[in-house]
């Protein structure tokens, strides 16, 4: 199915793709705001913002919002990463005419009442409370910190504590004047409906929303680290974990592909699909080489698209018989050893079925189709989405060891381990 | 042109009892180039001694381990080389598994199932390896709040049954389970009475009946029990409370709840109807309305009623601050008080009806989600034309069935409240 893609005289970036194998519609609006856009003191400002996008406008007011879509039988909701915030609503093709109008009304027309803004503001602290009762999240954190200076990439997405007490209902409400202006965002829409009648509808949805001066995003360059940092978490439990971050490259960066094979060789294949589950990497190389061996009870790797360099890492769950040095000293046995050896043509090959077979799993979702559509066009082009599995297979056993090379030394990288206190659990 | 997928129904499901029992179901999805397998066997932790909980569970983790033809290695090599994915897992009353792959390569997923079911050789070293995977998740679990309140929930409601049980069992069980054990509960428990094989995807129904028969209608083992029957349960004679302590977590995780009706119960469509009302329509019902939205308490405060084949739990669950444990407790019985005492309103039952009538296409778009449709069918003996007659069963709910069965089930004074957190003095 051929995809449209029109630029509204404000700037609105359409893209539309006709499906009609089920009798549904998902919308996608992305807003290229996300953590990279915060300055300091305004850790999370994005997320927030995201969640006081829920709160009503004078056409939709709080509360019968999330009703009208569940009334109508569709899903909501919304997501904001480090690069972008995007809000989708998947709903039967002859409701969508709602999700259009909400998200054309609320892009504009949200209210920030000062009410709302701090009942909203302990929703938030207790989503982050949540996230510290993981050790994950802990670690997660503290790595990140480590693994930039100065790059807004360094803070969690949902933010410090410290900056949540603070943030006014002004800060949040220049945010988000000052990102959700239709240059800056992406409109993505696929399923069941036919594409002139749907641009008719959004030109005419979109039509009264003013250009307004395009924002200035304050995210620059940094070089990757010059030698190894490492980072220490406490917390309690009684299981060690190990994450190693290595900085990463920009989405549309040449080497991305060859970086994404070595990925998958190491770690096994990333999931590009929201929507759809991916498959397990017990024959990967780390996973051979840790759990096969006792060292770890599990691996993964995580290799994200994003605008900026930001990090490709491994997390390794330490065996409880063996510990964090000793795995450590197996990773990066393994690393060597891609960097040493060019891997075989078959091993690229593999890495180039999988990844096939992942899109034809993501390919029966239309919310997940949608979802690529704009989710492409945030970071490159839509482009980049139909060209990844080409690309993919154009990637040779050389590129794929000089990625190794160039990009998981150990300078490149922060590593972080996970030491818990032993602290038990009892019972009042 | 493509075909557009219809609601599945008596006409396109193809259902076929084995000689040995087993009952397969098929249908068609010609929009799609992958199939989804799932199957159900009638053995799981229901079956477990006390002083080995955790076996039906272990015994599922080990059957890819590796069997008569194939190793580990080689079993996960087939299937990570073609992007497919396979495995096990197990609950209270059966095993199930399931797995993907695109349409050319089901044969493959077929024969691996076969394999596994037919001739898992529990090696040695492996039962050491997934024992210390196992132990890691329970000490995991140890530091999870919401696990460990559900743990508690789970002994306080069903004391004196079987649901009290975790299936996962706890360290010093699955420190207790031998070789010989797995080899036992596999030769002793596993049969084909009461499988249920379900087959969706891009393959013609009746080839992809054929393609089981052919893989499992030899099946027969003597020994198989017969179906655990589960005693009566009592719902707690007064009002339960009961506290975790877990030392350096920010978040309670609070559980309010008992036991709910069967999935075959007649008042089941009533109760799941009405708790979509309490707790999960719009943002999360009254309860989200309530603790989230009005108060500020939580980042998630939702309902959940399980309804499978015994007295599943009917729960509300949210994460809160520990100050804020009685306040967010306090609110919840208000809830229950107001739902259980007075009849829901015209317009929150009529949403109601439209949300779980509108989003059936959703749940049905993709493989997985019309497996899972047809494995209900078969357990819960709905009806092949169910899923087409839904929504004249959801309309003939009325405001006072609601009622009736949310009385019945939800009683305040006998309900059980189960907290975990960081100890009361840390808090913050």
């Amino acid at each position: 199915m051929q995809l449209t893609q029109h630029t509204l005289p404000n700037g609105l970036k359409v893209l539309l793709k006709e499906i009609h194998t089920a009798p549904l519609i998902s919308h996608w609006l992305w807003v290229r705001a996300g953590s990279r856009d915060e300055g300091p003191g305004l850790s999370g400002i994005s997320h927030w913002v995201e969640h006081m996008q829920f709160k009503g406008t004078p056409q939709f007011p709080a509360g019968e919002l999330d009703k009208t879509i569940s009334r109508d039988g569709g899903f909501w909701n919304a997501m904001t990463y480090i690069d972008w915030t995007a809000y989708y609503e998947t709903m039967p093709s002859e409701k969508i005419d709602l999700a259009l109008r909400l998200e054309a009304d609320r892009f504009i027309n949200s209210q920030f009442d000062p009410k709302e803004v701090d009942s909203e503001r302990t929703v938030i602290m207790s989503e982050r409370q949540g996230n510290e009762n993981s050790p994950m999240f802990l670690l997660d954190e503290d790595v990140q910190q480590a693994a930039f200076d100065k790059h807004p990439y360094k803070h969690e997405v949902i933010g410090y504590m410290a900056d949540l007490k603070t943030i006014t209902r002004d800060d949040l409400f220049n945010h988000y004047k000052h990102f959700y202006v239709p240059g800056n965002a992406v409109l993505a829409i696929a399923g069941d409906f036919d594409t002139q009648r749907m641009l008719a509808r959004v030109e005419e949805l979109y039509a009264g929303v003013p250009s307004g001066p395009a924002p200035t995003r304050i995210a620059q360059d940094e070089p990757a680290p010059e030698e190894e940092r490492r980072v220490v978490t406490q917390g309690p439990g009684e299981t060690v974990f190990v994450k190693a971050a290595y900085r990463s490259l920009r989405a549309t960066d040449p080497d991305f592909f060859a970086l994404t094979v070595a990925d998958s060789l190491l770690a096994g294949p990333s999931n590009l699909n929201l929507f759809s589950g991916g498959i397990s990497n017990k024959t990967s190389r780390l996973y051979r080489r840790l759990v096969e061996k006792d060292l770890a009870v599990g691996v993964s790797g995580g290799l994200q698209a994003t605008i900026d360099p930001y990090l490709y890492d491994i997390t390794i769950t330490v065996h409880p018989n063996s510990s964090a040095e000793a795995a450590v000293a197996a990773l990066d046995d393994e690393i060597k050893r891609l960097q040493d050896t060019p891997p075989k043509i078959e091993e690229l090959l593999r890495a180039v079925k999988q990844a096939k077979a992942l899109f034809a799993y993501g390919s029966e979702s239309i919310t997940n189709q949608a979802f690529w559509m704009g989710f492409a066009e945030v970071f490159d082009r839509y482009a980049w989405f139909e060209t990844y599995l080409e690309r993919l297979a154009a990637v040779t056993p050389a590129d794929v060891q000089r990625a190794a090379q160039q990009y998981l030394r150990p300078e490149r990288r922060v590593l972080g381990v996970y030491q818990p206190d032993g602290s038990p659990a009892e019972e009042e | 042109m493509t075909r557009r997928a219809s609601i599945p129904g008596a006409d396109d499901i193809t259902r076929v009892e084995l000689g040995n029992g087993i009952v397969v179901l098929a249908r068609e999805n010609p929009n799609s180039k992958a199939v989804t397998l799932r199957g159900s066997l009638l053995a799981g932790g229901l079956l477990d001694p006390d002083d080995k909980l955790g076996l039906a569970d272990f015994t599922a983790s080990m059957l890819m381990r590796g069997t008569a033809a194939r190793d580990f290695q080689s079993i996960y090599d087939s299937l990570e080389s073609i992007g497919a994915s396979f495995g096990f897992n197990s609950g209270t009353h059966t095993t199930g598994f399931g797995g993907r792959s695109l349409a050319e390569d089901f044969g493959l997923l077929l024969q691996l199932a076969r394999e596994a079911i037919y001739t898992p050789t529990f090696p040695e070293e492996h039962v050491e390896k997934v024992r210390a995977q196992l132990m890691t998740g329970l000490a995991l679990r140890a530091q999870d709040t919401r696990d460990m309140a559900s743990l508690l929930f789970d002994e306080m409601v069903y004391r004196n049954h079987p649901y009290a049980r975790a299936d996962e069992g706890h360290p010093h069980t699955i420190s207790a389970i031998t070789r010989d054990d797995l080899v036992n509960f596999h030769k002793n428990n596993f049969g084909p009475r009461g499988l249920v094989v379900v087959v969706v995807g891009g393959i013609p129904a009746a080839a992809a009946v054929e393609q089981v028969r052919a893989a499992f209608e030899d099946w027969h083992n003597p020994q198989q029990p017969a179906q655990v029957q589960l005693p009566p349960w009592q719902p707690l004679p007064e009002r339960g409370y009961r506290r975790l302590d877990i030392a350096g977590k920010s978040q309670s995780d609070l559980m309010v709840g008992t036991g709910g009706p069967l999935r075959k119960d007649p008042d089941y469509m009533a109760a799941s109807l009405g708790n979509n009302i309490l707790g999960r329509f719009g943002l999360m019902g009254r309860v989200g309305d309530s603790v989230r939205e009005k108060a500020g308490l939580a980042y998630y405060a939702y309902s959940s009623l399980g309804g499978g084949l015994g007295p599943d739990p009917w729960i509300i669950a949210a994460g809160v601050n520990p100050a804020n444990e009685e306040q967010a407790t306090e609110l919840i019985f208000k809830e229950v008080e107001r739902f259980t005492t007075e009849l829901v309103t015209e317009e929150e039952l009529s949403d109601s009806k439209s949300n779980y009538i509108g989003s059936m296409p959703i749940s049905l778009e993709s493989n997985g989600g019309v497996a899972d449709a047809l494995m209900s069918i078969e357990r819960f003996d709905l009806g092949m034309d169910y899923y087409r007659k839904f929504p004249d069963e959801v309309n003939a709910v009325t405001r006072e069935q609601v009622l009736a069965a949310a009385a019945r089930y939800l009683k305040p004074e006998q309900m059980a409240v189960a907290v975990a957190g960081p100890p009361r003095t840390e808090a913050a």
